[in-house]
């Protein structure tokens, strides 16, 4: 015990091979049986809803006039059975996971990058600077933020680009302010201030080493991001501002559900569980990662 | 305290006129107007129409004339519904709003904190994961799937609550309501306040007080409680915003005649001043609401205070 504890923290003997804390991060995930169960599940449904055209020989719009409003069955070759205009739930459920998961997807990528250079370059400059940065964060904390993107979709259209910026734009905000506080403890660090001893101009230090440090919670909440997108795009659906005819989501095809469901339960109850099924996975992922990342909560 | 208390309300008010400013400009320069949808009318009727609503002054010079009249009580006549000014239409609705808002609000809070707390004394029970199991369904369905169902089990088949309308406004009617509304934020808080209950359970001042042998109810209520409450106070202020646009569509599903139903169905008529009412109200609700938890925040945690 006292000499492997002398041998990691001296230099790395050949016998020890060091263990990398991304290494060490990945064995922990891979551990947590919530959390690669969740990872399967959200590669399983990325996958169905990419290779959906393969999988079934019918267009998203196509209308079956004999079988409208069916139960699910196999032998009438409706798996999920059909909506109240005839078309096919199976085929309209993955085709509405391309939507719901892009639109996580890229919300997340937005909020990840506005967030990230947002809550390093404030964190990093400190003084006037990060007040005026963050005391911005705080007044569009306090806006009504979904009206705003409401009015938006009401007034310049319902494009599908536009709802992944608008979500995107609303789930920044904590981003910036977690990354904030990580970058204004790393800048305390000795190997920042090594860096900058050696003369490393800002730009430099904040791409080479706050960035990587932080990657670690923002990995974290953007898995935790990704739902609270796709939820966001369901409610604009719901409210019939979300994507349009004949593309559709998750939050589209429940709406339509809830409104029939004493008559067809199963248009309500395969998108649901389906986004129910994301949702979950995404949690246990990030809950996941939050454990094997935090050498603490071990 | 005090001085601390007069730069939150200073702040308020740069914060709500943003809100005013972005939202009023942002209805104006979208393409439609509010009479679009009615009858075609001949160039001088609509030229006498807009003359009435001063639609045809520039954008600067209404906006300065809203605000004159929002600074009276002005909100306002509404442009669809003509026999109505803003004012009565939020008058009417905003305490249905509210009422409902508030309660679930509180059952949010008590509900959370209660069963977080009770799960995190149980780490890694039955219990626990029950409760954990309960919460990540309550976040990952959405309240608009909650709230028809919800409707149809209770309302319809067991037949116990009444499934829409605000009836006699009584405790039955607002039952159903509340609860959709508030379970995603019981889910969320009940998360929030376990974990945090679980890291001041095992700092050094709980083990001090077990030591020198206070009773565990003591220890919970009077010591850990109040230390693990402090992430849940800070969370209010994003529940407000959430319980608000929540109610936009809880309204709508209960046909409840709140102030929620009026935005969407505002802003699709075009009607600019009543979509602005909504907005003004909400804003300065929440803005209200995040002061009042910035004030218990001090009151909980003294290092806020003595940092101002």
């Amino acid at each position: 015990m006292t000499e492997a504890a002398t041998v990691t923290r001296g230099r790395p003997a050949v016998a020890a091979a060091g263990r990398s804390p991304w290494r060490d991060a990945a064995m922990h995930l891979r551990r947590n049986r919530a959390a690669m169960a969740g990872l399967t599940t959200l590669c399983v449904l990325a996958v169905l809803s990419v290779a959906v055209p393969l999988l079934s020989p019918y267009a998203i719009d196509e209308i079956f006039w004999d079988a409208i409003g069916t139960g699910p069955s196999l032998a009438g070759g409706h798996p999920f059975g059909t909506d109240a205009n005839g078309r096919d739930l199976f085929l309209r459920t993955l085709y509405a996971g391309r939507i719901s998961l892009s639109v996580g997807l890229a919300a997340s990528v937005v909020s990840v990058m506005v967030g990230v250079f947002w809550g390093t370059v404030s964190g990093y400059a400190g003084g006037t600077a990060d007040s005026l940065m963050m005391r911005f964060v705080d007044i569009l904390y306090a806006l009504p933020f979904m009206f705003f993107v409401i009015l938006l979709m009401v007034y310049f259209g319902r494009h599908v680009v536009l709802i992944f910026v608008a979500i995107g734009m609303v789930e920044w905000l904590d981003m910036a302010r977690i990354v904030r506080g990580e970058t204004l403890s790393l800048k305390r660090r000795e190997f920042v201030e090594a860096a900058r001893a050696m003369g490393a101009p800002p730009a430099w230090i904040v791409l080479r080493h706050v960035i990587p440090n932080v990657i670690g919670p923002v990995a974290v909440f953007a898995t935790l991001t990704v739902p609270r997108a796709i939820l966001f795009e369901s409610f604009l659906s719901f409210l019939g501002l979300g994507i349009q005819e004949p593309m559709t989501s998750w939050g589209v095809l429940i709406s339509e559900g809830a409104t029939q469901m004493e008559t067809q339960p199963w248009a309500l109850v395969f998108p649901a569980t389906f986004l129910a099924a994301t949702l979950f996975s995404l949690n246990f992922l990030g809950d996941g990662l939050r454990d094997a990342l935090d050498p603490k909560q071990r | 305290m005090w001085t601390y208390l007069i730069r939150r309300l200073a702040s308020a008010v740069p914060t709500l006129f943003i809100i005013i400013a972005i939202a009023f400009f942002m209805i104006r320069l979208a393409p439609g107007g509010p009479f679009d949808r009615e009858r075609v009318v001949p160039p001088e009727i609509s030229a006498n129409l807009n003359r009435v609503y001063h639609l045809d002054e520039p954008l600067p010079r209404q906006f300065l004339r809203y605000l004159g009249g929002l600074a009276r009580g002005d909100f306002g006549p509404s442009f669809k519904y003509r026999d109505f000014t803003v004012t009565e239409l939020i008058a009417a609705g905003f305490p249905v709003s509210l009422k409902i808002g508030l309660l679930a609000m509180a059952a949010a809070v008590l509900l959370g904190v209660g069963l977080g707390a009770w799960a995190a004394q149980r780490r890694n029970s039955a219990a626990d994961h029950m409760v954990m199991g309960l919460a990540m369904t309550g976040i990952a369905v959405p309240n608009f799937v909650v709230a028809p169902l919800l409707s149809l089990v209770i309302g319809v088949y067991l037949n116990l609550l009444p499934v829409g309308g605000l009836g006699d406004g009584g405790v039955r009617h607002l039952l159903l309501p509340v609860i959709s509304l508030a379970l995603p934020q019981v889910a969320y808080i009940a998360r929030l306040s376990r974990g945090s209950m679980l890291e001041v359970l095992n700092a050094d001042f709980i083990r001090t007080g077990r030591a020198k042998g206070l009773t565990e109810r003591r220890v919970v209520f009077r010591h850990a409680l109040k230390n693990a409450l402090t992430p849940v106070v800070s969370y209010l202020g994003p529940a407000t915003a959430a319980i608000v646009t929540g109610s936009v569509v809880i309204e709508q599903i209960f046909g409840i005649p709140g102030l929620g139903r009026y935005f969407v169905q505002g802003a699709l008529n075009r009607d600019y001043t009543l979509v602005m009412g909504v907005v003004v109200t909400y804003g300065a609700l929440i803005i209200a609401l995040n002061l009042v938890v910035d004030l218990l925040y001090g009151v909980l945690d003294p290092r806020v205070r003595s940092r101002e």
